[in-house]
């Protein structure tokens, strides 16, 4: 043989040996256990093939800007009376629509300078616009976009820490589809899906708000309006939640629309017990500056007070409970509403982990039963064999010598593709395992090309050694166009496509790439090999 | 062995009943798409929540029907999955008017639903068929029936859902069959007395997808079919000329619309999988377009006395013998996955199935005339002779003009 040859052999080798490693690695021990594990190991199995959830949550954005502009609307009407300026109303018209704009009524003449000092003082991030008496307030547009941003990576460390407490393994939460206020979590294996779907989605914000009426509770929102006399008194809304502590029915409290204290301002929150049953509780405290403004207002509404009411426990949107306030509190408190132990362990870990500035709601959800993933790898590895082996004998068949070459260039096609997915630590799908078939039937097509031009070549009476070079070099260019025609198409399934139709592009990618050495050159090289231990004039078995 | 060995078939002659066939087959689609089934969509696009559900027998229908009629969900469809002899059934249940809500609150309702066929008003969190890891786990860690380390309940927890899910398919069918299965007496004895019971189903798997997704996948999809045609059509027009790519991306459109035309015909619904099916076969009848193409170009060169249409026939022929064998050949991988894949791929395969075929068929019968047709009305149109295709020497550019 010739050196070049025994050079381009000893390449060919180590490429093999090289990702043959990819696969495998090195495993612990060499028996079929030992293996399969560092198979496992190194080649990740998809959501589909594993079992587990693939879910899509919405942040709810517009929650935070109403959240942003609520706060701004407490501090005008604050600056204002510091100002002395009298106005008739501060209210937001739309809350759906247009969380971003507060409207201001009633603002006499003399009162617009000092308007417009407080606006580019105090809410440097909004617009102040309007004439005579009535004068609207917006937050920029830049930084509406920046909070809702803001709202939707808070949200995903959020999920991220409740995630990691609960031990499931390579989770995936990031953010889905820019602008779309959008979060991917993906989570292998999980079975308890209900649970962690709960500790996910709950935003676990806890509001503590003044309850009117001294806590008094409705049947339903229509008896409540008609206990108001029709109308809801400014800047109140109406809550569900359950009646006391130890009565679970449904009722509805009245309570002031901005929280007093929001859920941002909690230090940290732990579970235990007492509280007038004994049973489980959460404890939770309040930061320094959150704690002040409690104190403020629990002495303000204290039964001894001149203005007494009771305080509405909200969290979720949900009033927990609303006790009446003995005496001032200054920066913790507890919540009984009936926990179990699990319950309370959830509710303080939440809390902990920081509530999520918006609420969430799910939008997609897909869940692979482990059954039906182990099922799905039988299948599928099941079809990829079957099909394989109906093209290798097809090929020894109809090629004879030459179809073990292109055999050969196959199998070592395959175990490049496993071994890039091994090195790159991509995922294989089930759509991806129809990747790995797929490259079988479409990387045979290079051979067949090839073959088919040396066989032509033959026929026109060239000798062997000719009739090889020039089918190689014919069919090269054909060869490069297929394949950058079907790795284009991959390569937008892949900007496209969400996980199993990305496993998919990315096996196609890789299995045409490997295709492009082991039909070209590796298929070359063992011709030049045959080649070279024949007699000149001795017929190619093709 | 060879199959083919110098034919000479008169492709081009035979345009007409080429046209023909395309028309029939795109005509037919094109109707079931507008005025019968419309275009199926899968849950992904249509949003809805699917829940497959495996019996422990022979399910009844009308009996599931019942239940869900009673738990208020009464526009589900219900019927058989996978092959006739499984217990597997897909109930489907179409977008809730409800926009507002959490998408994926009606699983919850299905399960009941379920539950309540098989035994009263039970707390499904409780179904050994259903219960996850952690619920067991803490079950067992809480009662200790074998006064152990918490680690062995860790231990019995995994051999439980190993035997339920992996030896059993999901489907533990009584306690007995569990302490057959090696797990302590004691511990199964544990789970009975803490409520824990046994259904006759397993729910194993579910989707859910919500109207805005739905509508972000269907438009992702299409521009993804859009630009992977626009981006071939650059690449042919790079390569070739502007009337190949035209003619290959024609041919591709007709693959498209044919496939898509028999999902509608036969009803069967297009999922994102085969969205990617479809757009690998794009690629793929692209491949057998170029195959011929490349060998017009070449001929072209070669054969300067004779007329386009007698190049592009000599192509064909020459090209035949591996048009054939390729497609032959990937044909037999994809058969493989229809027939051996299992039903999460189903719709998958039978796109690849449909296209590989289609997409031979094009690249001879619906690409290469368009080449020919396309310089005939050039001649006719400029009234010249046609212009034995010139070629620049050298030049990689195969001008096809009159």
């Amino acid at each position: 043989m010739q050196k070049n040859l025994i050079l381009k052999t000893l390449f060919i080798i180590g490429i093999l040996l090289i990702f043959v490693f990819g696969i495998f690695g090195i495993p612990s021990s060499f028996n079929l256990d030992g293996i399969k594990d560092s198979l496992l190991q190194r080649i990740h199995l998809g959501l589909d093939l594993k079992g587990g959830a693939h879910l899509i949550l919405e942040v709810q954005v517009n929650e935070a800007v109403n959240g942003e502009t609520d706060h701004a609307a407490e501090l005008l009407k604050e600056q204002l009376q510091k100002a002395n300026i009298s106005y008739a109303s501060i209210s937001k018209p739309d809350l759906e629509k247009h969380p971003e704009q507060i409207v201001i009524k009633g603002v006499p003449p003399n009162g617009s300078t000092e308007l417009r000092r407080i606006v580019s003082e105090q809410l440097p991030t909004y617009d102040l616009s309007g004439a005579g008496d009535t004068y609207t307030v917006t937050l920029k547009a830049s930084a509406i976009s920046e909070l809702k941003s803001r709202t939707v990576e808070q949200s995903v460390e959020a999920i991220s820490q409740r995630v990691n407490t609960l031990g499931v393994s390579e989770p995936v939460i990031e953010e889905h589809g820019v602008g779309n206020y959008q979060i991917l979590v993906q989570l292998p294996g999980v079975d308890d899906l209900a649970r962690v779907k709960e500790i996910i989605q709950s935003t676990a914000r806890l509001e503590l708000r003044e309850a009117l009426n001294h806590g008094a509770t409705y049947p339903d929102e229509q008896s409540a309006r008609a206990a108001l006399g029709g109308v809801l008194p400014p800047d109140t809304v109406l809550l569900h939640g359950q009646k006391s502590v130890n009565d679970r029915t449904d009722s509805v409290f009245l309570v002031s629309r901005v929280p007093v204290v929001s859920g941002t301002d909690i230090k940290t929150a732990e579970a235990g017990h007492g509280g007038k049953t004994g049973g489980p509780i959460v404890n939770f405290y309040l930061t320094t500056s959150a704690g002040e403004k409690f104190a403020r207002f629990t002495a303000a509404h204290s039964e001894t007070s001149a203005n007494p009411s009771n305080l509405a426990i909200v969290l979720d949107n949900q009033v927990i409970e609303a006790p009446s306030i003995q005496s001032e509190i200054h920066d913790s408190g507890i919540i009984e509403g009936g926990f179990t132990e699990q319950t309370a362990h959830d509710l303080a870990l939440k809390l902990r982990s920081g509530a999520l500035p918006a609420s969430l709601r799910y939008i997609q959800e897909t869940t692979v039963g482990p059954s039906l993933g182990a099922d799905s790898i039988r299948k599928g590895v099941q079809a990829a064999v079957v099909g394989m082996l109906a093209v290798m004998v097809f090929m020894l068949f109809y090629y004879k010598g030459a179809g073990i070459n292109a055999d050969l260039a196959l199998v070592l096609n395959l175990v490049i593709l496993l071994g890039f997915m091994g090195f790159t630590g991509a995922t294989l799908t089930l759509p991806g395992i129809a990747g790995v078939i797929l490259t079988v039937g479409m990387g045979v097509d290079s051979n067949v090309l090839i073959f088919e031009r040396i066989r032509e070549e033959l026929r026109h009476g060239k000798a062997p050694a000719a009739a090889v070079d020039q089918g190689f070099a014919r069919a090269w260019v054909t060869i490069i166009d297929t394949h950058v025609t079907t790795i284009v198409s991959a390569f937008i399934l892949f900007i496209f496509g969400t996980g199993p139709v990305k496993g998919f592009a990315v096996t196609l990618t890789f299995g045409l790439l490997a295709n492009l050495f082991t039909a070209v050159f590796v298929s070359r090289v063992i011709f030049d090999a045959i080649l070279s231990r024949k007699q000149r004039g001795e017929a190619l078995s093709i | 062995m060879e199959f083919f060995r110098d034919t000479n078939i008169d492709f081009l002659g035979k345009k007409w009943y080429f046209l023909a066939f395309s028309l029939i087959f795109s005509i037919a689609g094109l109707l079931s798409m507008f005025f019968w089934h419309g275009i199926p969509l899968g849950v992904e696009f249509r949003g809805g929540t699917l829940v497959y559900v495996r019996f422990a027998s022979t399910p009844n229908e009308d009996q599931i029907r019942a239940a869900l009629d009673r738990a208020g969900i009464n526009n589900a469809q219900i019927q058989r999955y996978g092959t006739s002899g499984s217990n597997d059934e897909l109930i489907d249940l179409p977008q809730s008017s409800n926009a507002g809500a959490d998408v994926t609150r009606s699983e919850d309702q299905i399960i009941r639903a379920l539950e309540a066929i098989s035994g009263g008003q039970q707390d499904f969190r409780k179904d050994l068929n259903y219960a996850g890891s952690d619920a067991l786990r803490t079950v067992l860690a809480g009662r200790d029936p074998l006064h152990a380390a918490p680690d062995t309940y860790d231990k019995i927890t995994r051999q439980i859902l190993d035997y339920r899910d992996s030896k059993q398919g999901g489907l533990i069918r009584s306690f007995d069959d569990l302490q057959k299965a090696g797990v302590p007496a004691a511990a199964v004895e544990a789970l009975k007395q803490e409520g824990f019971f046994i259904s006759n189903f397993h729910v194993f798997g579910q989707e859910t997808v919500g109207p805005q997704i739905g509508a972000q996948l269907r438009k992702q999809a299409l521009l993804a079919t859009l630009y992977s045609m626009a981006g071939m059509l650059i690449y042919l027009w790079f390569r070739f000329e502007m009337i190949y790519g035209v003619a290959a991306v024609v041919a591709c459109f007709h693959d498209t619309l044919i496939t898509v035309g028999a999902f509608s015909l036969t009803n069967n619904p297009i999922t994102l999988t085969v969205i990617a099916a479809i757009l690998t076969l794009v690629g793929y009848s692209m491949n057998d377009t170029i195959v011929v193409f490349d060998r017009i170009r070449e001929n072209v060169k070669l054969m300067r006395r004779e007329t386009l249409a007698e190049v592009v026939n000599r192509s064909i022929n020459q090209t035949l013998s591996r048009t054939i064998l390729t497609s032959g050949l990937t044909f037999l991988t994809v058969l493989s996955l229809y027939l051996f894949g299992g039903e999460v791929l189903h719709g998958f395969s039978l796109a690849l199935v449909i296209g590989i075929l289609i997409g031979t068929y094009s690249s001879i019968a619906v690409a290469a005339p368009m080449l020919v047709a396309y310089q005939e009305w050039r001649t006719s149109r400029s009234g010249r002779r046609p212009v034995p295709v010139a070629t620049q020497a050298g030049k990689g550019k195969v001008r096809v003009k009159a």
